[in-house]
C-alpha cells in the first residue's frame, strides 16, 4: 500500500476523461472498469482504489464487481494473450487436446503467464466462429481448425518472431 | 441510391472475418478499380450468409452465384472472368450449386431450400453499417406505421395476436410481457435487449446484431412506444466486438435521421438507446441478474416476484427481450400478425434460428419454420455428420438443455415437444455429436461450465452442482460406484426444485437427459470401467492390432515414455502399465495399426 494519497495516483490521468464521460450516468461502474482495463491492461489494487475514490463508491464494491466478472484481470497479462475457446462446438471437436498442447509447449495452465511474460492463457466460451472449431485467438487474430501439432507450430512461430526482434534490438 | 449492374456481397460476419474476408473485400475493390468497373460493380460488406462451414463466402448478384471457400488470391480470376467477361468461375462455386447443364442460385441449394428467413431477413443482403440500405428494405416502415396509425394497446394486441414467444429460451409470450409492463403505472420505464448470448457454442444473436442491427433498434423503439418507455439498453457481450461496433454505428445513424431521440418522426414520442457491455458472466443472461449488471452491481439474480415488469431496472417497470425476439417484431407489423401466426405449430408460431455446430457438415446459421423436424435440420439442411460417422445426439438449450438421440429425430421442433423430450428450445444453439463423442463426458463438460458460472448466491446451485460435477469426474476417471447414478438423480431433483434462478434450476438437465437416453454409457464407465466412445482418457488403453502392424518401429521411436517394445519386422507391444495415454503412437503409425479402447 502507499503512504499517502496523491503520490500513487500518478499515471492514472488517462482515466480522467473516462470519469467525466460517466459522471452523471447511473450504474456505470462496469463501464469505467472496462475502459480502465483497456487503458492499463489489468486492474491493480491501486487502480481500483483510485477508481473507487474518484467515482465515490466504496473500494469493497469495486473489488466485489471486479472479482465477479471473468472479463476483469487482476494480474498483468503477457505480451500475447491466448484466448482458448472452450465452447461446446470446440469441446466436441477436441479443444482439450489443444489445451494440452499449449500447456506442453508453454508450461502454463489457464490464467497463468509464462515466466518471460510473453504468453497468458485464458479460457473463453464460444468465440463465435464455431465453423472453424477448435479455435484460439491470439491478440485478436483467430486460428481455427487446430490440431495439437498445428497449435504448437503457431506458438513456435510467435516465439521465433520474438527472439528475432530481441536480436535486432540487441 | 446509385445503380450498379453487379453487386459483390462479401460476408463480414465473425466466422468469415476470422477466415480473412476483409482481405478478400479489399482485393475485390482493387481489381474492380484496375478494370475500371467502379461505376458498374459495387462491393458490399454484409452480415452472415449462414453457411459458415464454407466461408469465406462471396455472392455475386444479379446471378446469385455462390462462391465458397474463397481465398484472397482467387479474386483476380473472379473479377476477370465473372465481372468482366460474364463467365462464372465454376471451380470456385459452392459444389452443390453446380449441375451438369446449369448453375443453381443460392435459394435452390439444399442448405437454403427449407429455410424461411424472418429474423435473418436482411442478414447477408444489406450492408449493416448503412442505414439507407436498411430503409430501402422496408426499414423503419413498421415504426412509422406504429407511431402514426396505432395506439399502444393496438400494438400490444398485434404482438399478442401473432403468437410470438420469447426466443431467449423460456418462450414466454412477448405480447403478454409487454402488456404487464404497460399496465404498471410509472413515469419512467425501460426497454432492455438481452444480447448476452451465454450458451457456449451459439451465435444467432451475434449474427443478427452484426448483420442487421437496425431491426433490433426499430423493434425496441416500438416496444418503448407500446409500454410507455423513453429509454432502452442493449446488453451485449464484450466478446462481440464487431456487433458492438455496428450497433454503435447504427444508433448514431438512427439519431441522425431522427429515428431515435426526441420527437421521433415528428411525433411527440421520445426514445433513446444505450449499449452496455457485459463482462463475461453467464448468469447475467438471467433477467434479474442482467438488470443488476446494468446497474453496475455484481450480476446476481434475485427472487421473483416482483417481476421486472413491475420492478425492474433502477426499480422501474422494465421489459427484457432477446435479440431474435426483437428481430421478429417489424415483419409482424408489416405483414400482419395473421401472416406470422400462419407459420409454425399450434402453440409455437413463426420461425426459429439455430446455430448448427459440432459434428455436422454445414456448420452455420439456419432459420426454419417451427414444426420442421430435427431430421430435416440435421440431414437435409445440415448435411449430416462429416466423414461418414454415425449421428449420436444433438444438444439444444446448451448447459440448460438436453440431448436428442437418433430415435427421436422425427420430432417436430417447437417449445412443448422439446421439453417433452427432456431438452428445451433454448436460445438456438444446436450442437451435433457423433459416435466419437462420449455422453458422460458431455454431461461433465456442461456441469463444469455451470459450476464455473454459478454466482454462489444460493446453496443448491453453489454446492449441489459442485457435488454433481465431482461424481461425474469420478465416473469419467474410472472411479465410479454403483450408487452414483442414483445419487445424481436425487441431487438433480433437489437442485431443480430449490435453486434460486434458472441457472441452477436447469443445471441438472444435461445429466438427466443423457441418463435418460444413454444410461448404458454411464453403466459401461461405472461397471466395466470402459468409455465406449474412446474419449475418457483414464479409461482407455492403447493396443497394437497384430494383423495390421508391419513392424516399422515408428511408434516405439515416438513414444515419450518408451513403453513400446519390439524388433523391426515383428509385431510391437505396448506396456499399458507404463503408458501415459498421450496417443502419439496412434497418430504417428502409418498403418493405422494402433487402436484405443
Ligand atoms: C442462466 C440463464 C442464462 C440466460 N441467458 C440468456 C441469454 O444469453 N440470452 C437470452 O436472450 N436469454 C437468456 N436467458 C433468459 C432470460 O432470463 C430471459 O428469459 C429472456 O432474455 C427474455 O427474453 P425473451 O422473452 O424475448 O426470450 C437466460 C436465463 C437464465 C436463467
Ligand atoms: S464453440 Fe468455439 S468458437 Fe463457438
Amino acid at each position: 500500500m502507499n503512504c499517502c494519497n496523491g503520490c500513487h495516483n500518478q499515471g492514472y490521468e488517462k482515466l480522467n476523461p473516462v470519469f467525466e464521460k460517466y459522471r452523471n450516468k447511473p450504474g456505470s461502474l462496469i463501464s469505467v472498469l472496462q475502459e480502465a482495463q483497456e487503458l492499463y491492461g489489468y486492474l491493480s489494487m491501486e487502480l481500483m482504489d483510485y477508481i473507487a475514490e474518484n467515482i465515490g463508491v466504496k473500494p469493497a464494491k469495486v473489488h466485489g464487481v471486479a472479482t465477479f466478472y471473468t472479463q476483469f484481470r487482476l494480474k498483468p497479462v503477457g505480451k500475447y494473450l491466448i484466448l482458448l475457446c472452450q465452447g461446446t462446438a470446440c469441446h466436441v471437436n477436441g479443444a482439450d487436446a489443444v489445451k494440452e498442447a499449449i500447456t506442453e509447449e508453454l508450461s502454463i495452465e489457464e490464467g497463468e503467464t509464462t515466466s518471460d511474460n510473453l504468453f497468458t492463457l485464458n479460457n473463453v466460451a464460444c468465440l463465435g466462429c464455431c465453423s472453424l472449431s477448435p479455435v484460439m485467438m491470439i491478440n485478436g487474430e483467430t486460428f481455427g481448425k487446430l490440431t495439437p501439432a498445428k497449435t504448437k507450430e503457431i506458438l513456435r512461430e510467435f516465439k521465433a518472431r520474438e527472439s528475432k526482434s530481441a536480436e535486432v534490438t540487441a | 441510391m446509385e445503380m450498379y449492374r453487379s453487386h459483390v456481397m462479401i460476408c463480414r460476419g465473425t466466422g468469415c472475418t476470422s477466415a480473412n474476408s476483409e482481405q478478400i473485400a479489399k482485393n475485390f475493390e482493387e481489381e474492380i478499380k484496375k478494370h475500371g468497373l467502379e461505376k458498374e460493380v459495387v462491393v458490399e460488406r454484409t452480415g452472415c450468409f449462414g453457411l459458415c462451414a464454407l466461408g469465406p463466402i462471396v455472392i455475386i448478384y444479379p446471378e446469385a452465384s455462390f462462391y465458397s471457400l474463397v481465398k484472397p488470391e482467387d479474386v483476380e480470376e473472379i473479377v476477370k472472368e465473372h465481372l468482366v467477361k460474364g463467365r462464372v468461375v465454376k471451380r470456385l462455386l459452392y459444389a452443390e450449386s453446380v449441375e451438369e447443364d446449369r448453375i443453381k442460385s443460392i435459394n435452390e441449394v439444399d442448405f437454403y431450400k427449407k429455410q424461411v428467413r424472418v429474423a435473418l431477413r436482411n442478414c447477408g443482403i444489406i450492408n449493416p453499417e448503412n442505414i439507407d440500405e436498411y430503409i430501402a428494405f422496408d426499414g423503419y416502415k413498421a415504426l412509422a406505421k406504429v407511431l402514426t396509425e396505432m395506439t399502444p394497446v393496438q400494438v400490444i394486441d398485434t404482438v399478442k395476436k401473432s403468437g410470438l414467444r420469447g426466443r431467449g429460451g423460456a418462450g414466454f409470450p412477448t405480447g403478454m410481457k409487454w402488456e404487464f409492463a404497460s399496465k404498471s403505472h410509472n413515469e419512467q420505464k425501460y426497454v432492455l435487449c438481452n444480447a448476452d448470448e451465454g450458451d457456449p457454442g451459439a451465435f444467432m444473436d451475434r449474427s443478427v446484431l452484426e448483420g442487421d442491427p437496425h431491426s433490433v433498434i426499430e423493434a425496441m423503439t416500438i416496444a418503448g412506444y407500446a409500454i410507455g418507455a423513453n429509454q432502452g439498453y442493449i446488453y451485449v457481450r464484450a466478446e462481440y466486438p464487431i456487433a458492438v461496433k455496428r450497433l454503435a454505428i447504427a444508433i448514431s445513424q438512427a439519431r441522425e435521421y431522427g429515428l431515435l431521440g426526441k420527437g421521433i418522426m415528428g411525433t411527440n414520442f421520445n426514445f433513446d438507446l444505450e449499449v452496455r457491455l457485459g463482462a463475461g458472466a453467464f448468469v447475467c443472461g438471467e433477467e434479474t441478474a442482467l438488470i443488476a449488471s446494468i446497474e453496475g452491481q455484481r450480476g446476481m439474480p434475485r427472487p421473483r416476484p416482483p417481476f421486472p415488469a413491475v420492478k425492474g431496472l433502477f426499480g422501474k417497470p422494465t421489459i427484457l427481450n432477446n435479440v431474435e425476439t426483437y428481430a421478429n417484431i417489424c415483419p409482424i407489423f408489416l405483414n400482419g400478425p395473421e401472416w406470422f401466426a400462419s407459420m409454425g405449430t399450434e402453440k409455437s408460431k413463426g420461425t426459429k434460428v439455430f446455430a448448427l455446430g459440432g459434428k455436422i457438415n454445414n456448420t452455420g446459421l439456419v432459420e426454419i419454420p417451427m414444426g420442421t423436424t430435427m431430421r430435416e435440420v440435421i440431414y437435409e439442411i445440415g448435411g449430416g455428420c462429416p466423414n461418414g460417422k454415425k449421428y449420436k445426439a444433438a444438444q439444444t438449450g446448451g448447459p440448460s438443455g438436453g440431448c436428442i438421440p437418433a430415435s427421436h429425430l422425427d420430432v417436430a421442433i417447437d417449445y412443448e415437444n422439446l421439453i417433452a423430450l427432456g431438452s428445451m428450445m433454448g436460445s438456438g444453439g444446436l450442437i451435433v455429436m457423433d459416435e466419437d463423442n462420449c455422453m458422460v463426458d458431455i454431461a461433465r463438460y456442461f456441469l463444469d461450465f455451470t459450476v464455473d458460472e454459478s454466482c454462489g448466491k444460493c446453496t443448491p446451485c453453489r454446492e449441489g452442482t459442485k457435488r454433481m460435477l465431482e461424481i461425474l469426474e469420478r465416473i469419467t476417471e474410472g472411479k465410479g460406484e454403483e450408487s452414483d447414478i442414483e445419487k445424481l438423480e436425487t441431487l438433480a431433483k433437489n437442485i431443480k426444485n430449490s435453486a434460486l434462478c434458472g441457472l441452477g434450476q436447469t443445471a441438472p438437465n444435461p445429466i438427466l437427459s443423457t441418463l435418460k437416453y444413454f444410461r448404458d454409457e454411464y453403466e459401461a464407465h461405472i461397471r466395466d470401467k470402459k468409455c465406449p466412445a474412446g474419449v475418457c482418457q483414464a479409461l482407455l488403453s492403447y493396443t497394437v492390432i497384430d494383423e495390421k502392424c508391419k513392424g516399422c518401429g515408428i511408434c516405439a521411436k515416438q513414444c515419450p515414455v518408451s513403453c513400446i517394445s519390439g524388433q523391426p519386422k515383428t509385431v510391437y507391444k505396448i506396456n499399458s502399465d507404463k503408458c501415459i495415454k498421450c496417443g502419439v503412437c496412434m497418430t504417428k503409425c502409418p498403418f493405422k495399426a494402433i487402436e484405443k479402447k
